[in-house]
């Protein structure tokens, strides 16, 4: 009763919210609204789809012994309070995309990001992340490829393997070159963004030699003197003779962060990346809390129109209409494919009781979904004209800031010159102008909520902040992807060549380190050379890569609940499968096939081929010209080879799926047998059940 | 107000058990219980394999 008292309460107060969204038109909206809306639909979610999906589609039973109490060693098989696993499981999932995304897909206005988010992720991400946590935590924690290997066959397997490889490739390269664009000709962000290093590698050797595994104690340490990087960061950009030092274009920038990541690939991980994700994760739940409270206190109005005339597919930041294109560059936000790595990873052998995938894997998504409307919000509050002056790349609007801002103003969106100044002086940065990859404007967004609400005389402060908080975040991805795509072309090649497979040997990390670093480093580095900023080609190619591994998850799932349940049920993976798969197809033939330049990648290619013969482009663009236009067509053939392996590992799906109807011989699968569970029914004290509580009886 | 010491508490074990902080507390009472007579790893080692393990997988997301 009083369940369905609060069903009703939480339906009515969001239709409230959400009609008041969609209705007030013409008047701005207050972000109030939003995440009223937000918050009522996730829970609505979280109270009746998820508990549905957990109870008739998994059929989750408490009585059955999960891996965790079954196989517990201490270590990674553990149980573990359903809370702790949240907190673990969410800061596992919890990257810079959901941030990047909303703040580029607000082109087409606040309305059509946001209510992508709510519904792609209520519908789509949190119940793939659910799903794919169950059924890998069925089968002792296997992960997505092996899965798909045992219940597919090995073509779903190879076809997740190597789509794991390319998307992490791309991601690595797009991620990057936010960091890049966010420190060119930034004294301040780019001393900050490298004291980090120093600071994590400090905290390394602290957590290894002097304090091993004090982690809160290195971490608050830690912290504390980020802050610090940040405050003389600022000092740095006053000081006359030091300035000069950190004040670099793109290139050289680039240059570096792919140096660094080829050698935090190599260096032992105690030393870099372990304490760097330490620092990431304390920052990464803090400023999402603080942003939170924050935006509560402001409630800001939104600047932004609901719906911006580049829904035509005109768009400055990216071309392409807005579908299929704000699924695609909403991505993380709503689905991500990347994810399923996660929850097939290291949270299956935490979980105790099997009902706890609800709090973990959907709910933690939810959270995550938050985050992106939280960026939606911090994107629109901002002046429309200065929103387009910060993410629009001069290719598109012109070198000039004069010719830039009368650009924008035409569209509709007024800006002038001097606000574009004011606004960069406040913000303790030289220009604005053409700050394209997101990270800027987020955090121009983000120092107007927390300087208003936390106090406005450190605009510039804040703004800094931000923007370190954004780089270590990312860094931290860029060290962890790198390390994980090390382990898949050894594992690759090792199935070649046997001696690449062992992990430690030093010539097989080095051969593989190079390798996938040259990979991502390539696009980064044509992404910083290309005049119209890299973003508008690099994130479309990672929201298509990222929604197809989406794709592979939901196809291992359905595969597996056709099998396992009657077809109806499999439903809830099928019906977000086949809109993902129309999504991703659709653009993909777009970005393929287009006649229109800006669009598609070959239309690019020979367009531009076509202007360097006629002599037609300005000297420096004629330099790098053929690198673009090499680059385009490489762009095109990847996007040609994501689509061919999209449709194998769905393909395969299908035909398990027939089989399995017709009653034919399928792949056995690996789940694990029924153990009735020891454990009584409350999941676990917060130490982890059978560990810390059983020691003291 | 006892109570809310107790929630305090609850709050601080749940914030060390997220970050890892207690981890080493955690494999030692598990040691106790299944390994006993065997002798545990020290601090430093147990962190140097929590840690070399974390990373050989994906942890960490986009």
């Amino acid at each position: 009763m009083g369940r369905k008292v609060l069903g009703v309460v939480l339906a009515v107060i969001a239709a409230f919210a959400v009609g008041g969204i969609a209705l007030q038109r013409d008047e701005p909206i207050n972000a109030l609204w939003i995440v009223t809306a937000a918050v009522c639909i996730y829970l609505l979610g979280y109270r009746f789809y998820a508990a549905w999906i957990t109870a008739k589609v998994l059929s989750a039973d408490d009585t059955r012994a999960s891996p965790a109490e079954r196989l517990n060693n201490g270590r990674d098989f553990v149980p573990t309070h359903r809370w702790v696993v949240f907190g673990h499981h969410f800061a596992a999932i919890a990257g810079p995309g959901p941030l990047v995304g909303p703040t580029l897909a607000a082109q087409f206005g606040y309305l059509p990001g946001t209510l992508w988010i709510l519904v792609g992720s209520v519908l789509g991400g949190c119940v793939q992340d659910m799903i794919v946590l169950f059924l890998s935590m069925r089968r002792d924690g296997r992960s997505l490829g092996q899965m798909a290997r045992d219940e597919l066959g090995p073509i779903g397997g190879i076809a997740a393997l190597i789509g794991t490889l390319m998307i992490m490739v791309i991601l690595i390269a797009v991620l990057g070159l936010v960091v890049v664009n966010a420190m060119k000709h930034s004294p301040w962000a780019t001393s900050t963004v490298a004291a980090t290093i120093p600071i994590a590698i400090f905290i390394g050797f602290y957590l290894r030699r002097l304090r091993p595994g004090r982690v809160l104690e290195g971490t608050v340490i830690g912290v504390a003197l980020l802050v610090l990087s940040v405050w003389g960061g600022g000092l740095v950009a006053q000081s006359e003779s030091l300035r000069g030092v950190f004040d670099h274009p793109g290139a050289p920038l680039a240059m570096a962060v792919i140096v660094y990541g080829w050698c935090a690939a190599i260096l032992p991980v105690w030393l870099l990346l372990a304490p760097r994700d330490y620092l990431s994760t304390f920052l990464k739940l803090g400023v999402v809390a603080l942003l939170a409270i924050a935006i509560v206190i402001m409630h800001p109005v939104l600047k932004m129109p609901a719906i911006t005339q580049f829904v035509d597919g005109t768009g400055p930041l990216f071309t392409g209409k807005i579908f299929p294109f704000v699924f695609i560059t909403i991505a993380c936000g709503a689905v991500s494919g990347f994810h399923a790595l996660v929850s097939s990873g290291t949270t299956p052998k935490l979980i105790t009781k099997e009902t706890d995938v609800r709090l973990v894997g959907y709910g933690s998504m939810a959270l995550e979904s938050f985050v992106g409307i939280m960026a939606m919000i911090a994107a629109t509050l901002l002046d429309p004209g200065v929103y387009f002056a910060i993410n629009t790349g001069a290719g598109v609007v012109g070198a000039a800031a004069a010719d830039a801002v009368r650009t924008i103003s035409d569209w509709g969106f007024p800006v002038t010159v001097e606000q574009m100044q004011a606004l960069a002086k406040e913000m303790g940065e030289s220009t604005l102008f053409a700050r394209t990859g997101g990270a800027p404007s987020l955090a121009v967004g983000m120092a107007s909520i927390f300087g208003t609400s936390f106090g406005r005389g450190l605009m510039s402060v804040w703004y800094h902040f931000a923007i370190m908080f954004e780089a270590v975040f990312i860094l931290t991805t860029v060290d962890a992807g790198t390390r994980v795509g090390r382990f898949m072309v050894q594992d690759l090649i090792g199935q070649v060549w046997k001696p690449m497979a062992r992990t430690s040997w030093y010539p097989s990390i080095l051969i593989s380190s190079t390798l996938i670093v040259a990979g991502w480093g390539y696009f980064l580095y044509i992404g910083v050379i290309d005049p119209n900023g890299g973003i508008n080609i690099l994130w479309p190619l990672f929201g298509i890569s990222n929604q197809m591994l989406a794709c592979i998850a939901l196809s291992v799932a359905t595969g597996i609940l056709i099998k396992k349940t009657n077809w109806k049920y499999a439903l809830v993976t099928f019906g977000p499968l086949a809109w993902l798969a129309l999504v991703t197809t659709v653009a993909a033939l777009q970005k393929i096939f287009s006649a229109d330049p800006k669009l598609g990648f070959f239309a690019a290619a020979s367009d531009m081929a076509a202007k360097l013969a006629a002599g037609a482009l300005p000297a420096d663009r004629a330099a790098v010209a053929p690198q673009l236009i090499f680059n385009q067509q490489l762009d095109g053939w990847l996007t040609v080879f994501f689509t061919v392996v999209l449709w194998v590992v769905i393909g395969d799906m299908l035909r398990v799926a027939y089989r399995s109807v017709r009653g034919l011989p399928v792949p056995q699968g690996s789940e694990a047998l029924y153990v009735r569970s020891q454990l009584n029914g409350a999941a676990g004290d917060l130490h982890g059940v059978g560990t810390a509580s059983e020691a003291r009886a | 107000m006892r109570q809310a010491i107790a929630a305090a508490k609850t709050v601080w074990e749940c914030v060390r058990t997220v970050s890892g902080d207690n981890a080493y507390e955690r494999y030692l009472a598990h040691h106790a219980q299944a390994h006993r007579g065997t002798v545990p790893l020290t601090r430093r080692e147990f962190y140097a394999q929590m840690t070399e393990q974390k990373w050989s997988g994906v942890s960490r997301c986009c």
